[in-house]
């Protein structure tokens, strides 16, 4: 079930950055992937899309929001602990 | 080229129903931003705005108006007749045919869309009020003041997000300084704060779920407002041989286009309309004692306009007050730059600068005055007022004391 999560994000990811999944490293940032602040804001609405989740996160403070962005393989995690505490309540 | 004098003023916003309440708001720091009370409010992520209360349209226009006026048409109605009052002009014979209105708005009659498509889609109904288009066009505003004063000259909205009411008082100037119009009734509205306008909003991830805490370090976001202010705009020649009581001259305007993106601002555009506009005004950057800043409370603007003030003026940047009032009245998205020339003619007019409330932590990209908190006096001779719109369409204003 985790690496379909996991691939899942990628696959988003990869489509806001036009590459193949398989291109998309895990401890890539998504400065190296190319995304802007509104390519994060299309990922984050559609990884909120996708899990039927709600993603808390504020465009002016990234730094301060729960939901870590400074890898894929950070996304990743955050969107499986968001997904284990959303479905759990 | 003509002079042109501002002889009228009016307003409805969070602040206050009229100008002097809004002064006296702006004067004590006064926040109007609140819970909003809106249906299906608990379905919003963001739930505060700078909402008018206590307002009751029943009370003001009758049964045959309120099924033609959305709300940013009530609120702009009610700010015409203040400021047409003020300026005590009657609208007949040639100097109707010589007066216009140009207004800025961005949403149009975003409660109407919403009653109406929750109307047909959410409660299925197959028919909707004869009046919805009429009521809900972006020029309605424009048309029933028109109207109202039998206003027959130059007369549309303009509609370039949040600089639409800077850009509209702009368009105003221009027809005033080359003689196309004598008088131009001029200003802007919004009416945004209803289910479907906050929800949009929410999905950029750029809204504060507190305050607007504009040039705040620990600022999180804007905040939206809603109402209206009317300007009317005089030829100085025309304003002085009736013995009006001129506010304040507009001296100024330029307009530029970033060319660049969609939602983040450029500090190049920014300056670039700072320096036309005292360009056009002919005044040095150490002539301005003032600017109300566009000061979103977003991360990317402050930092951005604080830096592009920082380059059009030179030196001079560190000795001048920045303000935003947005913190006190919210966003007014088309309407925005219309509610806040209103502190610029409060500057000029009653020597008080409207201080920028919320602000609890300097910011170094932020190291301008930005009068934090407490409202100050202070002569000024020279204001500007600045409008960074998404789109990249920037719309600066300048305004001397008379």
């Amino acid at each position: 079930m985790a690496d379909s999560i996991k691939d899942r994000v990628i696959a988003i990811i990869a489509e806001q950055a036009v590459l193949e999944p398989s291109d998309v490293k895990m401890d890539a940032t998504l400065e190296d992937l190319g995304i802007d602040s509104l390519g994060l804001v299309e990922s984050i609405f559609a990884i909120e899309e996708a899990f039927d989740i709600s993603v808390p996160f504020n465009a002016n403070e990234p730094e301060k929001s729960d939901f870590d962005i400074s890898s894929v393989a950070a996304i990743v995690a955050a969107v499986e602990g968001l997904i284990a505490e959303q479905t759990a309540s | 080229m003509k002079r042109v004098v501002i002889t009228g003023q009016g307003t409805i916003n969070a602040l206050g129903s009229n100008v002097a309440e809004t002064w006296e708001a702006m004067r004590e720091g006064r926040c109007g931003i609140g819970p909003l009370e809106l249906r299906d409010v608990e379905r919003l992520a963001i739930q505060i705005g700078g909402q008018v209360r206590g307002y009751d349209p029943d009370a003001v226009f009758n049964r045959q108006q309120i099924v033609l006026y959305d709300r940013f048409t009530q609120f702009t109605l009610l700010s015409a007749r203040e400021a047409i009052a003020q300026a005590g002009l009657t609208f007949v014979g040639d100097l109707a045919a010589r007066t216009g209105v140009v207004l800025g708005n961005s949403g149009g009659g975003m409660n109407t869309l919403d009653e109406n498509y929750r109307s047909v889609y959410e409660d299925g109904k197959n028919r909707v009020h004869p009046f919805v288009v009429p009521k809900l066009m972006n020029n309605a505003a424009a048309s029933h003041v028109s109207m109202e004063f039998n206003l027959k000259g130059p007369t549309f909205t303009v509609s370039t997000a949040c600089a639409s009411s800077n850009h509209a008082m702009g368009q105003a100037f221009q027809l005033i300084r080359c003689g196309m119009a004598e008088v131009m009734i001029t200003g802007g509205s919004e009416s945004m704060l209803c289910f479907g306008g906050v929800k949009a909003w929410e999905g950029l991830r750029v809204m504060s779920k507190d305050a607007c805490r504009p040039f705040s370090a620990n600022r999180n976001g804007m905040v939206q407002g809603e109402g209206a202010a009317v300007f009317v705009f005089e030829e100085y020649e025309h304003a002085k041989k009736r013995g009006a009581d001129i506010i304040a001259e507009v001296i100024g305007f330029a307009m530029t286009s970033d060319a660049a993106d969609i939602v983040m601002p450029s500090k190049q555009g920014a300056a670039r309309t700072i320096v036309g506009a005292m360009r056009d005004a002919k005044v040095n950057p150490d002539e301005v004692g003032y600017i109300n800043a566009h000061g979103t409370g977003t991360a990317a603007n402050d930092k951005t306009e604080c830096a592009a003030v920082a380059d059009a003026l030179g030196h001079h940047a560190n000795d001048l007050m920045i303000s935003s009032t947005k913190s006190m009245h919210g966003h007014l998205i088309g309407g925005t730059g219309a509610v806040e020339l209103l502190a610029c003619t409060m500057a000029l007019r009653e020597g008080v600068i409207a201080p920028t409330i919320g602000y609890e932590e300097p910011d170094p990209e932020c190291a301008l005055d930005v009068v934090p908190n407490v409202a100050r006096d202070a002569e000024v001779d020279v204001v500007l007022s600045n409008a960074f719109a998404f789109g990249g369409l920037n719309a600066v204003l300048a305004l001397r004391k008379v």
